[in-house]
């Protein structure tokens, strides 16, 4: 029933002799929510990166609803990167404005309202936001898409714990039976109640994939718990 | 409505432990409209397969059914949440009387401690 969304097969990407993901296969299927879990360093922003196309993998391949890396992927996934990458000198209306010319699947009148139940106003220029403000536009902009696919490159790293209750709201909220979520964070127990599943890849390779369900009933503990086991210092 | 969910045991058994409590105590009467699936799961802060999981094995229990056009609603057979109460209660006295066994009370100290708390709660009388 459920389509695949993103399959890679075989992943390699190398960094000069830094080899930052190794043959790293996985399957993304649509209704579901995933969390790609893994120690600094580990490779999840790279793999997020092949998986819109800002890298070329070395090795293998990696395809999104069954075509390669491409314009038409780009209009399928709606991206949200690790750092802040929107032009600061708009204000947050021209934005959306923006994103709205540029994404066929871009909901104006969403963006809006989460704007207002976030207490932003849409006149404020990008560089005058806080860092969690900054971060919250930015979210909203990658929400506000009707994609196939959404990667969230650590969507809550400087946001306080309310507005993170309201970020995992909004993920659920837009859950959509055609539409699958990776999340990458550290904040595991913060998302763990959402995932369907979780990967954790470790010194680029994935170590362990399954549901969050398998998991805690398998180990009796929670995938927070079980991540600070595997990944101890 | 209020759900709290431990972090070692799977989520959907936890929903299904507390939608039967729910039912027992008629904070969901006999033959209620449920709200939708998603609006639950946002509600409980859970991934919506999970809550859909969760409904399924209710439906398998008999304890909700659905219906196609209309939603999904509580039980309308009262003996069989009277049965679900009856389970509960005595769920809950065996888990309690383990407690007792392992701090090392016997029978008659474990009645004596019942009665006398009974006693001096009081206001519980009624009930």
């Amino acid at each position: 029933m459920n389509d695949i969304i993103m399959e890679c097969s075989g992943l390699w990407k190398n960094y000069g002799g830094m080899q930052a993901l190794r043959n790293v296969s996985c399957r993304i299927q649509s209704g579901r929510i995933y969390g790609l879990l893994g120690p600094n360093g580990s490779g999840k922003t790279t793999l997020i990166k092949l998986a819109n196309g800002l890298l070329t993998p070395s090795a293998g391949k990696i395809l999104i609803n069954g075509e390669e890396v491409g314009i038409n992927s780009r209009k399928a996934v709606s991206y949200l990167p690790d750092c802040v990458a929107l032009p600061d000198w708009m204000r947050i209306y021209e934005l959306i404005k923006f994103y709205d010319d540029f994404y066929e699947d871009f909901n104006a009148k969403k963006a809006y309202q989460m704007l207002e139940s976030l207490n932003l106003f849409s006149g404020q220029r990008f560089k005058t936001l806080s860092k969690g403000n900054k971060e919250k536009v930015q979210l909203i902009l990658v929400m506000s898409r009707e994609a196939k696919l959404y990667l969230l490159d650590e969507p809550m790293g400087g946001v306080d714990p309310a507005t993170r209750d309201y970020i995992l709201n909004t993920i659920i909220t837009n859950y959509s039976p055609d539409a699958a979520v990776v999340i990458s964070t550290h904040l595991i127990s913060d998302v763990e109640n959402i995932l369907d599943e979780v990967l954790f890849i470790n010194r680029g390779e994935i170590v362990l994939s399954d549901t969050v369900d398998n998991i805690r009933s398998d180990n009796g503990k929670s995938v927070d718990a079980l991540f600070r086991e595997v990944f101890r210092c | 409505m209020k759900w709290s969910f431990d972090h070692d045991r799977p989520i959907y058994t936890q929903i299904i432990e507390q939608m039967k409590l729910f039912i027992a105590s008629g904070e969901y009467r006999a033959g209620e409209k449920l709200p939708a699936v998603r609006e639950m799961a946002q509600e409980a802060g859970v991934n919506p397969n999970t809550m859909q999981r969760a409904f399924s094995e209710l439906e398998n229990a008999g304890l909700v059914f659905a219906n196609r056009t209309s939603g999904r609603f509580i039980t309308e057979d009262i003996n069989m949440v009277e049965k679900l109460k009856e389970e509960l209660a005595s769920e809950a006295v065996r888990s309690f009387l383990d407690s007792m066994k392992r701090i090392g009370y016997d029978k008659a100290k474990t009645i004596e401690l019942i009665e006398k708390s009974i006693e001096e709660r009081g206001d519980d009388k009624d009930e």
